[in-house]
């Protein structure tokens, strides 16, 4: 296996490896391009990419320009996992038939999707993907929405949340179900490791990235990405969000091994209320009504819920 | 560990779809992803069973559908490797959406497809309606009449798939049931021999080729898209039917076994012909030799390569015979049948005045009889004795009920 890289400082960091460019489309202050650096920043190895359809792939994949200095790929919203899978299983067979150009080298296999291309009509590809061992890595960029297509809800908003196919309105106050918890659908599969991660925890972050490329077998990574479009917050705010994110608990930090043994990663010296965190984004603007408030205090007490359920588990190492 | 080499008789009672899966053994196939479907499973079966006893080398990935099927080819061609699966019917109709995907990126994948009727009502058995749902996906499409084309075919398929100056990928279509489970005398190649016709998989713009990073799958919009689909149906259009027909002469000097882009039955002097596709050109072979013997000058073309549809050959084929019976085994919903048109469409500005009628057979997998093309062929001659087409122009052959006809 190689070398896991040394990483010392954030700034050293962030310009150590330009395989992700800076030139591409996406809105000003969107925190996928941050996850892509994050990640792939954290291995010196080479990288086979795959990207499913959304921003990602629409602002990064220009004809005739690419942002990506790595193979990468995109066949479509729902196969991205399937075709890095795909990729895999070449490599593997051209090692055993020693036919690779480059024999010496130690790929990894990364996929990156949003939440609606993982959680919504790429969950099937993804589940076959964790079920069958694949060496690879499947990377939501968690921006709770389809953002892509103008902003339609997914099975990731969060309950509340106004989108343009669950839009607040006289009679509604937007998106009336629960995030869906990928992460324990996926750890379910008994994988060897699945985690939750945040831009703003970049330590947090490279830590789980480099164990995820350690082991052996598929990984799955949920990566909370703040969308200044879609959750309407002013571009240079997006580590804010981050932060408000992590140190309210609506997205805790979290990695679980082999489909047990829980471990919290991070522990906010001073949780932020979920208030503050709502009140922060536009999408949750009407929950502010007098009407709507006992939602925020359902918020508070299913996030509270939700942290004392993972220490639990975390206790008790399940 | 090196695989083993597999001992063949000269001639082997294989049925087409165990025929199809020794070639793939025999092309080597680096990666396949696959998703089982009668009548199309025991070609993947088989592959899996070779690997199993060392017969091949390779990765078998079996997935959760036909749609992840193809995602996984997609991905492991583009990785840079010699790749195939199969299908049928339903599975064909899921994988739809990634046949575009395959041939807009320009990878040399093979696809069997045993060809099966669509749901609803669901049924098993063959027939043609699935392979037009792919007909504009921008894949090479080969047909096979038996088991023997659908060994041979693979062969070609690679060959041309796998050229870089092709680099699209191939379908060979055989009949489901009457030729994926009939056995027969199928002449084989030694595993030596059917390699090396095939060759080495040369990569081209390969994922795990480090040094060159590639990006596949771009994005293009109204400034660029043209150009992409336009180039990839150029060279469809002009690259293909020239690269098949030399596959085809390699391949008889190699095999002694023939093979041509729209296959002609006694059409030098012929009066009256059916154009058709599967099965069905053998039967009709048949039929046109004892018509011959009660005086009915009947010739059959069978088509060979659905796409790119070689219509000089079919108008070349077609030039002097006065009356024409396009065959469709698919249900043509609201149209004439797909050979029809392409017939019609083949003749338009041709210097002929053939008459030319359709007919809608063997739906789900019903018989088409030697008494059915009997009659078909009178009815052809009674055409041309009248000199215009003294029956309706479209007509459902063996249907139960009253007799349907259109137009
Ligand atoms: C089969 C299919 N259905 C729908 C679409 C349209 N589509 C493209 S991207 C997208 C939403 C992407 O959302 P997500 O995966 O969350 O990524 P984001 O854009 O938010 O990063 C949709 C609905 C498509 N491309 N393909
Ligand atoms: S819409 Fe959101 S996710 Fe898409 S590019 Fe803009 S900020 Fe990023």
């Amino acid at each position: 296996m190689s070398e896991m890289k040394k990483i010392k400082n954030l700034k050293e960091f962030s310009t150590s490896a330009d395989r992700f460019e800076g030139a591409n489309l996406l809105c000003p202050g969107c925190a996928h391009s941050i996850i892509v650096r994050e990640v792939l920043n954290a291995t010196n190895d080479d990288l086979v990419l795959s990207a499913s359809t959304g921003c990602l792939e629409v602002c990064t994949a220009v004809y005739p320009y690419t942002s990506w200095d790595a193979s990468w790929i995109h066949i479509g919203f729902e196969n991205g996992s399937t075709a890095v899978a795909g990729a895999e299983a070449m490599h593997k067979a051209l090692a055993r038939k020693g036919r690779l150009k480059q024999p010496d080298r130690n790929p990894k296999f990364v996929s990156f999707a949003g939440d609606g291309a993982s959680y919504d009509i790429g969950f099937q590809w993804i589940s076959g993907c964790m079920e069958r061992g694949h060496n690879i890595m499947h990377v939501v960029l968690d921006n709770e929405v389809y953002a892509n297509t103008g902003g339609q809800r997914s099975s990731s908003t969060p309950i509340g949340g106004s989108t343009t196919t669950s839009p607040a309105g006289r009679v509604s106050y937007g998106e009336k179900q629960n995030k869906k918890d990928m992460v324990s659908i996926m750890a379910s599969h008994g994988i060897p490791y699945s985690a939750q991660v945040a831009p703003n925890k970049w330590k947090d972050m490279v830590k789980k990235i480099q164990h995820g490329f350690a082991v052996d077998g598929p990984v799955f990574i949920n990566a909370v990405s703040p969308c200044t479009t879609e959750w309407k917050f002013d571009p240079k705010d997006t580590m804010y969000l981050s932060d408000l994110s992590t140190d309210s608990l609506v997205f805790p930090l979290y990695e679980i091994i082999d489909g047990h043994e829980l471990n919290i990663t991070y522990r906010p010296k001073n949780v932020v209320p979920v208030e503050e965190y709502l009140a922060a984004q536009g999408r949750f603007k009407h929950l502010f009504k007098d009407e709507y408030k006992h939602l925020i205090k359902e918020w508070q007490e299913r996030v509270d819920k939700n942290w004392a359920y993972l220490n639990r588990r975390e206790e008790a190492r399940v | 560990m090196a695989f083993d080499k597999m001992e063949l008789r000269d001639i082997e009672v294989w049925d087409g779809n165990f025929a199809a899966a020794q070639a793939m053994r025999q092309c080597q196939i680096d990666v396949v992803a696959a998703y089982p479907i009668t009548p199309s499973t025991p070609i993947v079966e088989g592959y899996a069973k070779f690997l199993a006893d060392n017969y091949v080398e390779g990765e078998f990935v079996m997935v959760e559908s036909e749609h992840a099927a193809m995602s996984g080819c997609i991905g492991a061609a583009a990785a840079g490797g010699r790749v195939a699966t199969a299908t049928s019917s339903q599975g064909f109709a899921l994988m739809v959406e990634t046949l575009y995907q395959a041939s807009g990126m320009r990878l040399p994948i093979v696809l069997n497809v045993v060809n099966r009727a669509l749901a609803a009502p669901l049924n098993v058995n063959g027939d043609h309606s699935d392979m037009y749902l792919g007909r504009d996906s921008g894949w090479i499409q080969l047909d096979a009449y038996c088991p023997q084309d659908a060994y041979d075919l693979n062969f070609i398929a690679f060959k041309v798939a796998e050229d870089h100056e092709v680099r699209l990928p191939c379908m060979v279509h055989q009949d489901g049931f009457m030729t994926s489970h009939t056995a027969q005398g199928v002449k084989t190649l030694t595993d030596d021999q059917g390699y090396n016709f095939v060759g080495d998989f040369k990569p081209m713009n390969d994922m795990l080729d480090f040094e060159h990073p590639v990006t596949h799958g771009v994005q293009t919009e109204e400034d660029w898209h043209f150009e992409h689909k336009a180039r990839q149906h150029n060279d469809l259009m002009t690259k293909v039917l020239p690269k098949i027909q030399t596959a085809f002469d390699e391949f008889e000097k190699l095999s002694g076994r023939k093979y041509n882009i729209v296959e002609e039955y006694d059409m030098a002097d012929a009066d009256v012909a059916v154009v058709c596709m599967g099965t069905s050109v053998e039967t009709a072979r048949e039929v046109a030799t004892e018509m011959r013997a009660k005086g009915i000058k009947a010739g059959v073309v069978g088509i060979r390569v659905i796409r790119p549809f070689p219509f000089e050959q079919i108008k070349d084929a077609l030039k002097d015979v006065k009356a024409i019976g396009a065959l469709d085994r698919s249900s043509p919903n609201g149209a004439p049948g797909m050979l029809f048109n392409e017939i019609a469409g083949a003749l338009f500005n041709a210097d002929t005045n053939a008459l030319l009628s359709g007919y809608v057979y063997g739906l789900g997998g019903r018989d088409l009889t030697k008494a059915h093309l009997t009659d078909l062929f009178t009815e052809l001659q009674a055409n041309v004795d009248a000199g215009k087409v003294t029956t309706p122009l479209q007509q459902f052959i063996g249907v139960r009920g009253p007799k349907l006809s259109f137009l």
